[in-house]
C-alpha cells in the first residue's frame, strides 16, 4: 500500500532514475554497508581462505535455526523476538538435566527436542499474554521479559538445583553441591549429537545442492509457460547450478583443503525443513491470518480474526523454534557459558536478521540466511581484522558487538521515521 | 479505610506494594537478626544519595515526553570523559571533583543534542532506540579506552596504549570526597552530609527549572503534544531540551557516583546503569509518562535500601549470597519495568 505511493511520487519527478538508485541504496543500506565492512574485513584481516570457509560453514549451520524462528513474530506485526531468549533458556535448562541423566549423541537430542516443546509452548503463551498487554512496545517489553526470566534461571540453576531441586553430579554442579558450574562442556555427550549424524565433505555439498537445483529449476519451468521471464530465469538458474556443481567435481579432484572441510548435513536439513516450513506457512489460512494482523490489527479484528490468539501462537511458535535452535547450537558449540549464552543470542540473532535487510515489519527467509552469512563473517574477520591494524585483537571484538548494537539501534531509527514519514504523506494526500 | 486501601492500591500498583513489602520484610529481619542496623543504614545512606543524581537524570526526558531515558549512558560516558580529563590534568580534591564536571558540560550537551535531534525522528520507538543507542556507545568507547591518548600513569596501561578498566580516585584525594564533607556520627550512624547536600542541591536546582518558563513548556510538551502546540509551544524543541538536561545529569550523576565509589569504572561500567536508574524512579511511583522528583526520592531510598540491606540477610540463608542478591536486583529492576510498561498501553491502542 505504502510502496506504491512512494512509487507514484517517483515517477512523477524529474530525476527519476537519480532517485531510484538512491531509493535502493537507502532501502539495502543496512546490507550494502555490511557487505563492504566484510569485504573489507577479509582484506585487512589476511585470513587464510580455508579456515574462513570452514569458520562460516560452522558458525551458519548452528545459528541460521535461531535466526530463522525470528521471521514468524515479525509476520504478525510484533517486531523482532527479543523473547525468543526464554526458548533459549529453556533448551539450557533442559540440556542440564539431559546431560544429568547421561543420555548423550543423537537419541539424547531427540529427548532434548522433545521435553523442551511443551516448556517452550508454555512460555511462549505466557510471552504472548504479556505481549498482548503491551502492544506497540513489543520489542522493548520482550528484550526486558528476556532480562527478567534471566534471574528467575538463575535463581533456579544457582540456588535451588542441587538443593531443592535433587541433582547428584560433581562434573555439573559447583564445589558446594548447590548451584550449576558456570561453564557446562558437553564433549562425550550431545556434543555433535546433531552435527554426527551425517556429516559430507563441502564438495560432495556443492555437487548435490548443483544438481537439486537445477532439477528444481528444470521441474518448475517445465510447469511454466516456457517463455520470457521463466525462460531467462531457468537459462540463469542452469548456469550458477552447473558452476556450483563443476567447482565441487574439480575440487574433490584436486588435493586442496577445501576437500577437508566437513559440512554437518543432518543440521542442514534440519534448517532446509524449516525455510520449508515457514516457506508453506505463509500460505496457510493462519499464516494470512497473521499478516492480516501484522499490517493492521483494527482491520484484522473487523474481518473476524481473533488478533490475541494469532498474535499468542505467532509468539509459541517462534519460541518453540528459538528452542530447537539453541540446541541446535548449543551441541555444536560444546562448551557453553551457563548463565550467559542465551543473552547473547537474543542479540546476535536480531542483528544477524537486520543485516539481511529483514525490518521490524518485514523479514524473509532469504534476508534470515543472507543476514547470518554477512554478520558471522564479520565476526570472523574482525578480531583479525583489528590485530593486523591495530595490533589488538579485543579492538576487532569491541567492534563487532559495537556494530550488532549499532545495527540494530540503526535499523530501528531507520524504520521508525520512515513510519513517520509515510503517516505524514498519507496526512498530507488526507489534506489534498 | 477499605476505600483507602483500595485508591492506595490503584495508585500505588501491587508490584510497588510487593517491592515495599520485601524492604519492610529485609529490615525486620536485619533486626531479627540482630545484624548491625546503623551501619546498614549509613551504607544505605550512602548508596542512596551516590546513586541520587543519576535517577534524577531520567527525570526531564520523561517530562518531556520521550520516555524513561534508557540511554542515559550517553551521560554517563561524557561524565567519564570529563573524569578522566581532570585525572589527565592530575588535580585535585575539589578542583578535581568539580572540573570533571566542568569538563564533561560541553561533552553532556554536544551528545545531548544530537540524541534529542534523533529522538525526534524515532517517535514511538524512543525506549528501544535509546536503549540500544546506549549500548552501541558504550561498546565504540571500548574502543576509545583502548586508543585513548591519556597518559597519566594512575590511568594508563604500563605499557601500550589505552587506559585501565577502573581508575582509582584516592591519590588524588577525590575517592569519598564529599561523602566526608561535613560528616558527622549520630551513635553509629555515619551521615555523609555533603554527599546528600549535593544530591538535594541537584534536585532543588532540576525542581526550579522545572518551574521555569522553559520547564513548564517541556513539561506542557511532555504531557500533551497536541495540545502544547496549539499553544504555540515547540514540542521537538522541548523534547531536545529534556534530553540535553538528562545527559548533563547523566554526566555529573557518575562523576558524583564515582567519587563515592573510589574508581572510574570503564568499558563494560555503564553497560547496565541506565535500566538501574530507571528502574528506581519506576519504583518510586514514577510511569512512562509522568515523574515527579518525589518519584525520584522515594525510588531511589526503596531500591537502593533493598539492595544494601538484602546483601547480610541473605548471607544467614544462602551460602552464595552475592549471586542471591543480585539475582534480587535483576528481578525486580527488571520486574518493575515490565509493569510500567503494560500500564502505559492498557488504556491506548
Amino acid at each position: 500500500m505504502s510502496k506504491t505511493g512512494l512509487r507514484a511520487t517517483e515517477n512523477n519527478s524529474p530525476g527519476k532514475y537519480r532517485q531510484a538508485i538512491i531509493s535502493f541504496l537507502t532501502k539495502h543500506m543496512v546490507t550494502i554497508m555490511f557487505v563492504i565492512l566484510s569485504v573489507l574485513g577479509l582484506y585487512l584481516s589476511g585470513m587464510n581462505s580455508t579456515l574462513y570457509i570452514s569458520d562460516i560453514i560452522s558458525r551458519v549451520s548452528r545459528n541460521s535455526f535461531l535466526v530463522l524462528s525470528l521471521i514468524i513474530p515479525v509476520m504478525a506485526g510484533m517486531g523482532l523476538n527479543f523473547a525468543m531468549v526464554l526458548g533459549a533458556m529453556a533448551a539450557q535448562a533442559v540440556i542440564i538435566f539431559v546431560t544429568d541423566w547421561g543420555v548423550g549423541g543423537f537419541p539424547g537430542i531427540m529427548l532434548c527436542i522433545v521435553l523442551v516443546t511443551p516448556l517452550a509452548i508454555l512460555l511462549g503463551y505466557l510471552t504472548g499474554k504479556l505481549l498482548n498487554k503491551t502492544k506497540g512496545q513489543e520489542m522493548i517489553t520482550g528484550l526486558i521479559l528476556g532480562f527478567f526470566a534471566a534471574g528467575i534461571y538463575w535463581f533456579i540453576f544457582l540456588q535451588l538445583v542441587g538443593g531443592i531441586i535433587p541433582m547428584d553430579n560433581e562434573v555439573l554442579l559447583l564445589s558446594s553441591g548447590v548451584g550449576v558450574r558456570t561453564t557446562i562442556d558437553l564433549t562425550g555427550g550431545l556434543r555433535y549429537g546433531l552435527d554426527d549424524v551425517w556429516r559430507l565433505s563441502l564438495p560432495t555439498v556443492m555437487m548435490a545442492l548443483g544438481t537439486l537445483y537445477a532439477l528444481i529449476k528444470l521441474f518448475t519451468f517445465i510447469r511454466s509457460d516456457r517463455q520470457g521471464e521463466s525462460r531467462t530465469g531457468f537459462i540463469y538458474g542452469i548456469i550458477l547450478s552447473l558452476v556450483v556443481a563443476v567447482a565441487g567435481l574439480l575440487i574433490s579432484n584436486s588435493d586442496s583443503l577445501v576437500n577437508n572441510i566437513n559440512v554437518p548435513a543432518a543440521t542442514w536439513i534440519a534448517i532446509a525443513g524449516l525455510c520449508l516450513f515457514l516457506h508453506f506457512f505463509n500460505k496457510t489460512k493462519l499464516g494470512q491470518d497473521m499478516r492480516t494482523v501484522g499490517q493492521d490489527r483494527h482491520v484484522a479484528a473487523v474481518s473476524g480474526i481473533e488478533v490475541d490468539k494469532v498474535r499468542i501462537i505467532a509468539i509459541m511458535f517462534s519460541m518453540v523454534f528459538a528452542s530447537w535452535g539453541h540446541i541446535i547450537f548449543l551441541q555444536n558449540m560444546g562448551a557453553w557459558s551457563t548463565y550467559g549464552s542465551h543473552e547473547q543470542i537474543g542479540f546476535y540473532a536480531t542483528a544477524a536478521i537486520l543485516i539481511g535487510g529483514a525490518t521490524v515489519s518485514r523479514a524473509t527467509i532469504g534476508q534470515a540466511l543472507l543476514g547470518v552469512f554477512l554478520f558471522h563473517t564479520l565476526f570472523i574477520v574482525a578480531p583479525a581484522a583489528g590485530r593486523e591494524m591495530y595490533g589488538d585483537a579485543q579492538i576487532g571484538e569491541y567492534f563487532r558487538v559495537f556494530v550488532a548494537y549499532g545495527v540494530i539501534g540503526l535499523t530501528l531509527a531507520l524504520h521508525a521515521w520512515k513510519t513517520r514519514l509515510q503517516s505524514k504523506q498519507k496526512l498530507q494526500a488526507l489534506d489534498k | 479505610m477499605g476505600n483507602f486501601l483500595k485508591n492506595l492500591y490503584r495508585n500505588f500498583g501491587l508490584p510497588r506494594l510487593i517491592i515495599l513489602g520485601f524492604f519492610l520484610l529485609l529490615c525486620v529481619m536485619a533486626v531479627m537478626l540482630e545484624l548491625n542496623f546503623s551501619e546498614l543504614m549509613s551504607s544505605s545512606l550512602v548508596r542512596i544519595a551516590m546513586n541520587g543524581v543519576l535517577v534524577l537524570a531520567i527525570l526531564p526526558s520523561i517530562s518531556c515526553g520521550t520516555g524513561p531515558n534508557f540511554g542515559v549512558s550517553l551521560g554517563i560516558l561524557c561524565g567519564l570523559v570529563g573524569g578522566l580529563i581532570a585525572m589527565e590534568l592530575q588535580l585535585n580534591t575539589y578542583t578535581n571533583f568539580f572540573m570533571a564536571i566542568i569538563f564533561s558540560m560541553p561533552f553532556a550537551v554536544l551528545v545531548g543534542l544530537g540524541y534529542g535531534f534523533v529522538m525526534n525522528k524515532v517517535k514511538g520507538s524512543e525506549m528501544m532506540f535509546a536503549m540500544f543507542i546506549g549500548w552501541s556507545a558504550v561498546s565504540l568507547m571500548k574502543i576509545f579506552w583502548l586508543l585513548a591518548p591519556f597518559k597519566n600513569p594512575e590511568m594508563a596501561w604500563p605499557i601500550g596504549r589505552g587506559v585501565r578498566v577502573t581508575i582509582s580516585l584516592v591519590n588524588r584525594g577525590v575517592a569519598q570526597l564529599l561523602n566526608n564533607t561535613w560528616s558527622f556520627k549520630v551513635g553509629d550512624l555515619t551521615i555523609p552530609t555533603g554527599l546528600i547536600l549535593f544530591f538535594l542541591l541537584c534536585c532543588l536546582l532540576v525542581w526550579l527549572f522545572m518551574r521555569s518558563k522553559t520547564g513548564v513548556a517541556m513539561l506542557a510538551a511532555g504531557d500533551n503534544p497536541r495540545f502544547a502546540t496549539a499553544a504555540g509551544i515547540n514540542v521537538d524543541r522541548q523534547r531536545i531540551i529534556g534530553s540535553v538536561v538528562s545527559t548533563m545529569l547523566g554526566a555529573i550523576g557518575i562523576i558524583v557516583y564515582a567519587q563515592s565509589f573510589g574508581f572510574y569504572q570503564l568499558y563494560e561500567g555503564p553497560h547496565f546503569m541506565p535500566m538501574i536508574a530507571v528502574a528506581a524512579i519506576l519504583i518510586g511511583g514514577a510511569s512512562i509518562k509522568k515523574a515527579s522528583i518525589a518519584n525520584v526520592i522515594i525510588g531511589v531510598v526503596l531500591f537502593q535500601g533493598i539492595l544494601v540491606v538484602a546483601m547480610p540477610v541473605f548471607n544467614v540463608f544462602t551460602q552464595d549470597m552475592a549471586s542471591m542478591a543480585e539475582i534480587s536486583r535483576v528481578v525486580i529492576q527488571n520486574g518493575i519495568i515490565l509493569y510500567a510498561l503494560t500500564q502505559i498501553v492498557s488504556g491506548g491502542d
